[in-house]
């Protein structure tokens, strides 16, 4: 209780002395109405920190992600290994492995090392592996296989460098942090710097990244957004191709024709307690109706692509609702008037003026479930590696995918800490699509809402 | 792909019907639409549905009945004793379709002839090995039993799938044949026309009511199919949560509770007075500029994926906090992901919940109330402790109704953030899980769903969607109530 309440029961004494005199009880008042307004501003104070800590957090981290190291290497590519028959057939360019080209690889690093005149305690070429991605070999056995008559040649590579090495530049590995790992030691660390200076080992923008597709659990420098980005492409087609006629449709029967009856009333019930069903249900529901008992595939982007439609359509039908019944009774009175139907004043003139609402309303929809995670991890969209882009498609809505947020669950979970970068770097290309969402349907809102 | 090639069938056959509709009512009203009862394109259109909408029922129709049928007939050819101890007839079954579909795959081949997928028996070949040539792995050797149901199952749904072209294109062209039959001058297309509409319209409204209807079929029935192999008592009264697949687990509910009541009881109080002051500030005091720039920032926390805060918990705040009152600190915390990391991060996602609903609900209050407590000579303060606050007390309660419920469904920030270990414990730096984490955790991976390691996760579904789905009833009820009183 304030004291305005409390003491109001027993009048003061006359007061003495000036009126612009404060007394202790108006002094008191005041102090409790600046506090109630500093607590306000705090929390709002706060609300905004977070956000900004939030924000900050995340281009903290992830701008990383877009940056790799790699590194120039100059590899002889030796017919006598590769090419035993002498005869360029693919089909025995083929039959040598990864392993196969694994020394010669190694070989051009140390040479060039030692043409450098780098003074390092490594003395053999099998140490400088550690500086390479282990995607290295298979870089140059698909070139060989495609140009089969550049055997023989010294060919210019640019290669991944190790997730370690990658995480030295960028200061994510520290020579004390590696000091019990075995994957790299501190003399490759050296050599690191050292190769750096000479230009050979460079830090640059990482297209593959956005394009490329995920790898497996130790080849962190590998993995890219690019895949998974087709598969929440794919579910988004379904989701828009789905929700968009359906909750309209839906929104105009109830707007429009719904008798007021128990029925409609269900319905409405329904759509509202739907809106506020935790994902995870939904998950379970896509787990048990289109897996289980429909054997759709699993990990497919059609069934994400169901499941996030069943989730965003009452966010679809309440927005859609709600530009419906912003087109004025006029509009259609006037349609019936000269004799339109009733179909026809909705569907000649009272949708398409509610149109610019209903499509910010499902891009905001879509924009939500495109970040949507939990309902993916129950229909088997993680523990998958995505590594094949869809050929077409029937294979992109069928075939198994991850999505965009499902491989950042994916990364998150992976014990490699450069794993850590790339699943903020993925968040970061999550929160572009997403923004670019909204700011197209805040303009289109901006552009086309008309107040009647 | 038969069944792509039967849509497209359909429609073409749609499309069609649109032309010859309106050519023939054209036609029949000597070439002019005056003489026509509606406009030519409603006729067109009126045979265009017809042998589209009937088709297509049946299709969905017959896609969702059939599973059933041919699981109903083919599981009852495998006798009790098919099946292995400690197994069950939905193993078996996830067999069966297995080898059938194995068999598909090397007729498709081209390993095997449909005569021989039909007649293999397995006395005499080694079906698995056969099978294992042609990419199909098989988990155990095929039994007898197992392989005529395959062989049955295969050839059911093959002669189910040429019912279903047969039934659909029947109603296709029965459709299309009627329609266009009842084409002339005085029929009345327009009005056939628009109740089909209005039919359809109703349908796609009542998909709200299948979807829940299918939440709460899917749930019930793998619930109780848990039932079945667990006693209720034990799962809702065990303080120990330890599944294992092998065998020997313990799976009572009430750790899995307390850690999700514990999480979201922090982030109610982180999210509660935050954003109940922020909205008091943005809607009594803060300028219109302030307003404008602060009110859709705090929104903007609302916007962000919930992985993001998943992250953010896993990787910014269970460091941080780690730092403070791990180890090298207070030494209460043992690892980054606890109670408190989940819990804080789950607050910091439920301001704007909290703040934009006790906004809309601050602004609902009628002005005259707040000039009354002026009137009597109250500080602005006060008038909101006092008149506001009271007054719009049922919808704020509600509003934090409805951030509970987003709180115990939350997903995302739990699995990343609150640990994986059920305890039950009062120090909200332990490491702690909840319902939808566990959920999770069952149904990921490669687990049979025939295990009650892995339906348990159906109960948890349905103790979870209970209670959910009570509280949103409870909110909705007390804001509507309250509306009632200023409208």
């Amino acid at each position: 209780m304030t004291d305005a309440t409390a003491s109001n029961a027993a009048p003061d004494a006359p007061r003495k002395g000036s009126l612009l005199d404060q007394d202790d009880r108006t002094r008191r008042r005041n102090a409790a109405e600046a506090r109630f307004k500093a607590y306000g501003i705090a929390a709002v104070g706060v609300g905004l920190v977070f956000l900004i800590a939030l924000v900050s957090a995340i281009i903290f981290n992830g701008v990383g992600a877009f940056q790799q190291t790699f590194v120039d290497v100059e590899v002889y590519l030796d017919p006598e290994k590769l090419d035993k028959q002498g005869n360029r057939d693919p089909a025995d360019l083929r039959k040598v492995s990864t392993f196969g080209y694994k020394p010669l690889i190694r070989e051009a690093v140390f040479a060039k090392v030692q043409e450098l005149g780098i003074e390092t305690e490594i003395e053999s070429a099998n140490e400088v592996e550690a500086l390479l991605s282990a995607s290295a070999p298979a870089q140059v056995r698909d070139f060989v296989i495609a140009n089969p008559d550049r055997l023989g040649d010294t060919v210019a590579f640019k290669m991944l460098a190790s997730s370690r090495v990658d995480g030295y530049l960028k200061n994510r590995v520290t020579r004390d942090s590696i000091a019990r790992d075995k994957n790299i030691d501190a003399v490759h660390l050296d050599l690191t710097d050292a190769l750096r200076d000479a230009g050979v080992v460079e830090k640059t923008f990482n297209l593959s990244f956005i394009t490329g597709s995920d790898a497996s659990e130790s080849r962190a420098e590998q993995a890219g957004l690019g895949v998974s980005m087709l598969g929440s492409f794919f579910m988004m087609l379904v989701v828009l191709g789905l929700s968009l006629p359906i909750g309209v449709a839906a929104s105009i029967y109830l707007e429009e024709f719904a008798p007021q009856n128990k029925f409609t009333d269900l319905i409405e019930v329904n759509i509202s307690n739907l809106a506020a069903v935790p994902s995870i249900v939904f998950g379970i529901l896509g787990l048990a109706v289109f897996i289980q008992f429909m054997h759709l595939p699993q990990s497919a982007p059609l069934v994400g692509g169901l499941v996030l439609t069943l989730m965003t359509l009452p966010t679809i039908i309440i927005s859609t609702r709600a530009s419906l019944k912003s087109v004025p009774p006029s509009i259609r009175d006037a349609a019936l008037g000269v004799g339109a139907s009733k179909m026809q004043a909705v569907f000649h003139h009272v949708l398409p003026l509610a149109m610019p609402g209903i499509l910010t309303g499902t891009i905001i929809g879509l924009a939500q479930a495109l970040g949507e995670t939990a309902p993916l991890l129950l229909i088997g969209m993680v523990g998958y590696i995505a590594t094949n882009y869809p050929d077409g498609l029937a294979s992109g809505f069928l075939d198994p995918n991850s999505a965009m947020p499902a491989q950042i669950y994916e990364w998150a979970k992976r014990a490699d800490p450069a794993y850590y970068e790339r699943a903020w770097g993925g968040i970061i290309i999550l929160l572009v699509f997403l923004l670019t969402m909204n700011i197209v349907a805040i303009i289109l809102r901006r552009r086309f809402e008309r107040r009647w | 792909m038969p069944l792509f090639w039967l849509i497209l069938i359909v429609l073409a056959l749609a499309a069609a019907g649109y032309v010859a509709g309106r050519r023939r009512a054209l036609a029949s009203a000597g070439g002019s639409s005056h003489g026509l009862h509606s406009l030519p394109s409603y006729y067109g259109s009126n045979v265009a549905l017809s042998a589209l909408v009937p088709a297509f029922a049946i299709l969905v129709g017959w896609l969702l009945v059939q599973p059933l049928v041919i699981e109903n007939s083919v599981s009852g050819m495998i006798p009790e004793r098919a099946i292995d101890e400690g197994s069950s007839l939905s193993l078996v079954m996830s067999d069966v379709r297995r080898v059938a579909d194995g068999l598909d795959t090397a007729v498709a081949q081209g390993a095997m002839t449909p005569e021989e997928a039909g007649s293999i028996r397995s006395e005499f070949t080694d079906v698995r090995e056969r099978l294992g040539a042609v990419g199909v792995a098989l988990g155990s050797d095929v039994g007898p039993e197992v392989l005529r149901a395959a062989q049955r199952y295969r050839a059911m749904s093959s002669t189910g799938n040429l019912l279903m072209t047969l039934a659909v294109l029947g109603a296709a062209v029965g459709g299309f044949g009627f329609s266009y039959i009842r084409t002339h001058r005085d029929f009345r297309a327009r009005n056939v026309v628009e109740a089909g509409v209005r039919l359809l319209l109703l349908f796609a409204a009542s998909i709200a009511i299948l979807t829940t209807l299918g939440i709460i079929l899917s749930l019930i029935f793998n619930t109780i199919e848990f039932f079945k192999l667990w006693p209720p008592a034990e799962f809702f009264l065990g303080t120990t949560w330890q599944p294992s697949f092998g065998g020997g687990s313990e799976l009572g509910v009430l750790p899995l509770l307390w850690g999700t009541f514990y999480i979201s009881l922090i982030a109610l109080a982180v999210a509660v007075p935050i954003g109940l002051f922020a909205a008091v500030y943005l809607s009594e005091y803060a300028s219109k500029p302030v307003r404008a720039f602060a009110k859709p920032m705090i929104e903007v926390l609302a916007g962000i994926p919930t992985i993001v805060y998943g992250l953010f918990a896993l990787l910014t705040v269970g460091p941080m906090l780690m730092a403070v009152f791990g180890r090298d600190g207070l030494g209460w915390m043992q690892a980054g992901t606890a109670v408190m990391t989940a819990g804080l991060v789950m607050g910091i996602m439920l301001i704007p919940f909290v703040s934009s609903l006790s906004d809309d609900i601050i602004n609902a209050v009628p002005q005259a109330m707040r000039d009354g407590s002026y009137g009597l000579g109250a500080t602005k303060s006060e008038t909101v402790r006092q008149v506001v606050l009271p007054a719009a007390l049922p919808g704020i309660v509600g509003a934090i109704l409805l951030a509970a419920s987003r709180a115990i469904g939350e997903t995302m920030i739990v699995v990343l953030g609150a640990g994986a270990a059920a305890r039950l414990s009062l120090n909200p730096f332990d490491a702690m899980t909840t319902v939808t984490a566990k959920i999770v955790s069952q149904l990921t991976g490669d687990a049979d769903f025939a295990s009650p390691e892995a339906l348990v996760a159906f109960a948890l579904g349905m103790t979870l969607f209970v209670i959910t789905l009570g509280l949103n009833v409870l909110a909705l009820y007390i804001v509507r109530r309250y509306r009632e009183q200023y409208e």
